[in-house]
């Protein structure tokens, strides 16, 4: 699968992932302040968002309804949704967007709730591939501590209950998101994820970040018009 | 003029149906083990007006007659998806692949939740439409065939397939009949085939069946005349059912 770059797209996508507790959502919200006080053309793009798909994905989860094939399928639509109504028309249009979590995730996940990899791959093949893919590797235990730190109420398909990994909720996270952490480290070079400490500080990766981007994209090809 | 009734012969001779092995089409639903599906999955495909429903309706009864336990699935009937799957297609706010997953989703929920456990439990389950319906209706707006084979590689391999195949015409009238009015859908409207609603039916209809005679060659459907009388149908169907139960 291409880029958008090599698609021949005028705008460009750069996406982070990692585990819950990496830290990538502050480096992307960084990212997008940066670039949007440079008065660049950027969109922020989240996980999850769009409101129909969401009715059924939520009731799904509240209910527990869904197997591996259905939770893999409804987040398919979901991302499909926010691919074709909302990434592509920006990309056609220019603009620089900014993808908390992109296809890895499901690709990650999904793997190891038991779908074949070659399978979810290829549900999702319809999506181009991000110019740039920042992977924050964490260790382990400094995510969990992050994330289970505050003892959160932890939803039932996120702590992986669905695995049957342990009938501790907090147990059975630790193993899933390990598990999680291996199949993205499986991806690494396959995908070409630039990887960054992120047991680093906050502004050290900040640095690189901005770094890699600028190094990679011709920024000022970006900007607004003026009005 | 009476002539004397003969006294009903009620029959309680139960046939039990031969177990035949069962295949995904691709990697199939992890953990689920196929020697214990001593179901069968029956299948019938065709246009809206084709009278697929009205078939599905008696062959249930006569199933169920002959002491088969039976149960009835169909599109957009998931407890998951199904209200916001209609909810996107009354709006027509959906793209095509997001449709296209939203109907895969909608189809694997029915498949792990209502047909293998029936399956498993020995039921004829009858399906109205299948994942060809599914395949036709998005090949025909130019999707990937290689894309929705893998998607659908979820899907077992039904005992037997029924196509209904009717001509476009047929179908007007029968819809007509039925509904007085063309589905917007069912038109093709979307496609901007036509922006006369009987036309863009008329050869949105015609796509599919085009769409659906490909399929058949892989997917080896028994096509069914669709333009016989309803009890002509119906009797071909119990017929190859018969077959069908025997294993062949």
């Amino acid at each position: 699968m291409k880029t958008f770059a090599e698609l021949g797209f005028p705008g460009r996508l750069i996406a982070v992932e990692g585990l819950d507790g990496s830290g990538k959502s502050t480096q992307i919200y960084l990212l997008k302040r940066w670039l949007e006080l440079e008065g660049l053309k950027v969109f922020f793009s989240e996980w999850n968002s769009s409101a129909l798909v969401k009715s059924a994905t939520s009731k799904g989860k509240k209910r527990e309804l869904l197997t591996p094939t259905t939770f893999s399928l409804i987040h398919a639509t979901d991302f499909a949704d926010r691919y074709e109504r909302q990434l592509v028309p920006l990309l056609r249009a220019g603009y620089i967007v900014l993808c908390d979590r992109y296809v890895f995730t499901a690709f990650a996940r999904d793997v190891v709730r038991g779908c074949p990899p070659k399978w979810v791959r290829g549900v999702y093949n319809f999506a181009a591939h991000p110019d740039i893919t920042f992977f924050f590797k964490s260790k382990l235990e400094v995510s969990l501590q992050r994330i289970l730190d505050g003892r959160p109420q932890l939803k039932y398909f996120e702590a992986g209950m669905d695995l049957h990994l342990s009938s501790d909720p907090y147990e059975s996270f630790r193993i899933f998101q390990g598990r999680i952490l291996e199949q993205y480290l499986a991806m690494s070079t396959e995908y070409n994820f630039v990887v960054i400490d992120a047991n680093e500080r906050v502004e050290t990766q900040q640095q690189i970040v901005r770094q890699l981007v600028q190094s990679k994209i011709e920024l000022g090809q970006f900007l607004h018009q003026p009005q | 003029m009476k002539t004397a009734r003969k006294p009903k012969r009620i029959r309680s001779n139960i046939f039990v149906p031969t177990t035949s092995p069962k295949k995904w089409y691709g990697h199939g639903i992890p953990g689920v083990d196929l020697n214990r599906l001593t179901g069968k999955l029956i299948v019938v495909e065709g246009a809206d007006g084709s009278g697929r429903s009205t078939q599905i309706t008696r062959l249930r009864e006569s199933l169920e007659r002959n002491g088969h336990a039976t149960v009835q699935v169909g599109l957009k009937h998931s407890s998951l998806v199904s209200e916001e799957l209609e909810q996107a297609q009354q709006g027509n706010i959906l793209s095509r692949i997001t449709l296209s997953l939203f109907y895969a989703t909608d189809f694997a929920d029915q498949l792990e939740n209502v047909m293998l456990p029936a399956l498993k439990a020995g039921f004829i389950v009858l399906s109205d439409r299948y994942i060809y319906t599914l395949m036709a209706r998005d090949m025909v707006r130019g999707m990937d065939e290689g894309w929705l084979k893998n998607m659908y590689g979820i899907a077992l391999v039904p005992d037997a397939v029924f196509y209904l195949q009717t001509s476009p015409e047929n179908l007007v009238q029968r819809t007509f009949r039925k509904a007085h009015q063309l589905d917007y859908w069912e038109s093709g409207m979307d496609l901007g085939l036509s922006r006369d609603m009987f036309d863009s039916f008329v050869k949105y209809q015609s796509l599919m069946v085009a769409q659906f005679q490909r399929l058949q060659k892989t997917y080896g459907f028994r096509i069914i005349d669709g333009n016989q009388s309803v009890d002509g149908i119906q009797e071909e169907l119990r017929q190859d059912i018969e077959e069908v139960m025997k294993g062949h």
